[in-house]
């Protein structure tokens, strides 16, 4: 009973979380690692490009809260989204048109990208806290728990609950399904195979009669699309506010050079592992002991590896290490 | 002269500007945004040398402003003595395990050839280290914490004055350059980017949490000033009779005695603000004099031309016998260390130490802004950038609110998209910012200043 009760409180405060964070790390890591393994340059506006698709299906979910429309159990947003992602896609083409396309012509430096990215940044995150302002914003409703921690209780008996979110199934469902849609389209159809040529060698693939306007809007459209939903889950998991999507820029890019960047299916992988380091080294372990081992050998102390004030520096860390023995990441880099 | 020309127009624009601030808004903001932007001419000053002369993206300024900010308190806060006879001694001894580790290391790397053993030996060093490190630790950090922690909580300085700092501050800045870039300069440029701004991310969380040497999120506040205090000053002979002097014309119209001493206590209070302000111009402008002729001795020396041809073609020079690991490493310390020297002046001019405020886009992005702006490479580029970005960055928010009662003229003083946009005027800063880099960076890509070099 009590190794049960050990094993619901893992998966009670470090499984679930984790994978409901990884899932939304893990969109924006494939955000990243597309944009880097096309258009070729580390995109430093990714958190508030998500922030902007979010704030979009935000103001949406308002409106139709207005009219009345809901889903009742399933949240609002959803029915936001596909709106949301047609915004996020204009407002991405409409930056790729005027900002980044001079530089890809001139085949500028990725440094030079980077650069312009970060005035993109600026924009976007003026335009995000001009429309919405800088504050927290809730936009969940329906339903809360799948199951609570009471009725878990009740219903097995046991003392520990299990606490299952909505937004944590509903995370973990819809990026399974998009993340198997995207790998389905980059390793079964004509256009996906082209966009892995296109990053694999650029030359060769225009020798071969690719378009390159073509795979750059797809890529950007695929871009929208992942950015819009991941912002969305995570918003609608935690809250939204600017400053901590920025700031999910980090662990973010943390989780595509973990993966190795250029590397889609690393990127996936990369945000689960950032996720569950992040947690695993974090949580105090104090109770879990007590559970496990014998009364006599009960620990004193929290058992905490780190406090989780460096939450973030967990996965910071990771990244360097990595980068030191591997620097194309744990999966090889650089093939899309 | 004549080829200097657009540096002077550039800087006389920028002193006019200033200037009218002075006349329109007031003596003590043009005086304060003058400060700052003589700090900020310092950090883009380091940050040039890492980016114009060597190349090397440096994303991590944030985390070397931070350090020197440090630095700032370590030296100036008087020691807390019954923090240290509370957990001194394990602080001191937690110090000596770690320097105890890292020579170990050092050793085995140097005697044994490489080899699985070897690393899983470093591993099991660097983990049993660290938790002998918590356990030594962790009843003196406690022990410092419960220090009267409504005031201090946290074991001081040294006591010094703060001055002295801006030294130290750039050795802290320097030495964690040299780590940093142990570990990070071999990688491509933009990994390094990213890496840099993570482990400036993990420097400001360390701060952050470690009360025992920061006081953390709880802030330093009361830092001894290099500069007189205003309340002081007001009480000081000579100031009011300096002050005196500079209004006689004023106060001599005033006839009744009673008015022209309030009228004169006014212009004291006022003028010992302006005065303390004018104290630190004059220090931060002789750190930003002495900089900037190192620095442009640096450039036009054998070392700088070093410095491009690595810069322009990293293999010719490598092929020339040019030695490009240690000199990009020289460099990325150097820069760095000179941003701690401005992460220093800046708590010394704010007189505390908030680590809540170092945020990426304020200590980082924005200083890159500057750079670009300015002109990658030329000196007195990075630091025209330094001082027109802080400038557009502050009255930003005049601007926007001017250029928003212009187009929302017609609009009634109630309408929701009128008060909204005046509640959200804060922002258009960022706005402006983005744009002018975008417009810089694709219509005068070297900068307003570009880089200039004379071959002689």
């Amino acid at each position: 009973m009590d190794f049960l009760n050990a094993i619901i409180l893992l998966l009670n405060y470090i499984f679930v979380p984790a994978l409901a964070y990884g899932s939304q790390l893990a969109l924006g890591a494939i955000f990243v690692t597309l944009i880097y393994g096309i258009l070729r340059f580390a995109n430093f506006a990714t958190g508030d490009m998500m922030s902007f698709g979010t704030m979009v299906a935000i103001l949406f979910t308002w409106y139709f809260q207005s009219l009345g429309i809901s889903l009742g159990v399933l949240p609002t947003a959803l029915i936001a989204i596909p709106f949301a992602i047609i915004f996020m896609i204009i407002y991405m083409l409409f930056i790729d048109k005027f900002v980044f396309k001079y530089y890809r012509v001139q085949k500028s430096p990725p440094v030079q990208l980077a650069m312009v990215s970060i005035g993109v940044m600026f924009v976007t995150q003026a335009v995000v806290r001009i429309i919405i302002g800088p504050s927290d914003q809730r936009f969940f409703d329906g339903q809360k728990f799948i199951i609570k921690a009471r009725e878990f209780k009740e219903m097995t008996g046991l003392n520990e609950g299990l606490a299952i979110k909505s937004t944590q199934v509903l995370t973990i469902f819809v990026t399974i399904v998009l993340v198997s849609l995207l790998f389905w389209f980059l390793n079964k159809t004509k256009t996906g195979k082209s966009m892995k040529a296109y990053s694999d060698n650029e030359d060769l693939a225009l020798l071969s009669g690719i378009d390159p306007k073509k795979i750059v809007m797809i890529t950007w459209i695929i871009a929208g699309i992942l950015a819009t939903i991941g912002g969305v889950l995570y918003g609608l998991d935690k809250s939204f506010k600017p400053f901590t999507y920025f700031n999910n820029m980090l662990p973010i890019f943390a989780a595509a050079i973990v993966g190795g960047i250029g590397n889609p299916f690393g990127a996936f992988l990369g945000g689960y592992v950032i996720a569950f380091s992040e947690i695993f080294l974090t949580y105090a372990y104090k109770k879990f002991f007590m559970y496990v081992l014998p009364e006599s050998m009960e620990p004193e102390s929290l058992v905490q590896l780190l406090s989780t004030d460096y939450k973030f520096a967990v996965s910071f860390s990771i990244l360097v290490i990595v980068l030191l023995y591997r620097p194309s990441g744990i999966f090889k880099g650089k093939v899309l | 002269m004549r080829k200097n020309l657009n540096v002077i127009a550039a800087y006389s624009i920028m002193l006019v500007l200033i200037i009218l601030v002075g006349i329109f808004q007031s003596w003590n903001i043009a005086l304060s945004i003058f400060n700052m932007c003589l700090i900020s001419a310092v950090m883009t000053m380091g940050a040039n040398i890492q980016w114009g002369y060597a190349g090397l993206i440096n994303f991590g300024i944030m985390g070397y402003t931070a350090l020197g900010g440090l630095a700032a308190v370590l030296i100036s806060v008087d020691p807390v003595q019954e923090a240290w006879s509370a957990g001194g001694i394990n602080i001191l001894m937690s110090l000596l395990i770690i320097i105890a580790m890292v020579i170990s290391i050092r050793f085995i790397l140097k005697n044994f050839v490489k080899s699985k053993l070897r690393t899983y030996g470093i591993a099991a060093i660097i983990i049993s280290g660290i938790i002998i490190i918590r356990l030594t630790a962790e009843s003196g950090i406690e022990g410092i914490e419960a220090v009267n922690p409504a005031k201090t909580g946290f074991l001081g300085g040294l006591g010094l004055p703060i001055v002295f700092s801006w030294i130290v501050g750039a050795f802290f800045a320097g030495g964690l350059a040299f780590i940093v870039g142990k570990v990070a300069l071999g990688l491509r440029a933009d990994y390094l980017a990213i890496a840099t701004l993570l482990i400036s991310e993990i420097v400001i969380a360390i701060i952050k949490h470690e009360d025992w040497l920061t006081r953390g999120v709880k802030n330093v506040i009361g830092l001894k000033r290099p500069a007189p205090y205003e309340v002081d000053l007001q009480t000081t002979e000579w100031f009011i009779n300096l002050v005196e002097k500079f209004n006689s014309g004023k106060l001599a119209l005033i006839s009744n005695l009673s008015d022209r001493q309030v009228a004169l206590n006014q212009l004291v209070i006022e003028g010992s603000s302006v005065f303390v302000k004018l104290c630190y111009s004059g220090l931060f402008l002789v750190v930003v004099i002495i900089l900037l002729i190192l620095t442009q001795k640096a450039l036009y020396s054998p070392w700088g031309r070093m410095m491009r041809a690595i810069r322009d073609n990293e293999e010719a020079a490598n092929a020339m016998g040019k030695n490009v690991v240690k000199q990009h490493l020289l460099i990325f310390i150097l820069g760095s260390a000179i941003v701690g020297i401005a992460g220093a002046m800046l708590v010394t001019q704010d007189g505390l130490f908030t680590p809540g405020s170092y945020r990426p886009m304020r200590y980082t992005f924005l200083i890159w802004v500057m750079v670009i702006v300015g002109g990658s490479g030329n000196n007195f580029g990075a630091i025209l950038g330094g001082f027109a970005v802080w400038f557009l960055w502050i009255e930003a928010a005049p601007i926007a609110l001017f250029v928003i009662n212009l187009f929302t003229a017609g609009m009634p003083e109630t309408h929701a998209l009128k008060i909204h946009l005046i509640e959200s005027v804060p922002y258009f800063r960022y706005l402006m910012m983005g744009i002018g880099l975008l417009l810089i960076m694709r219509y005068r890509p070297k900068g307003i200043l570009p880089e200039k070099i004379e071959i002689k």
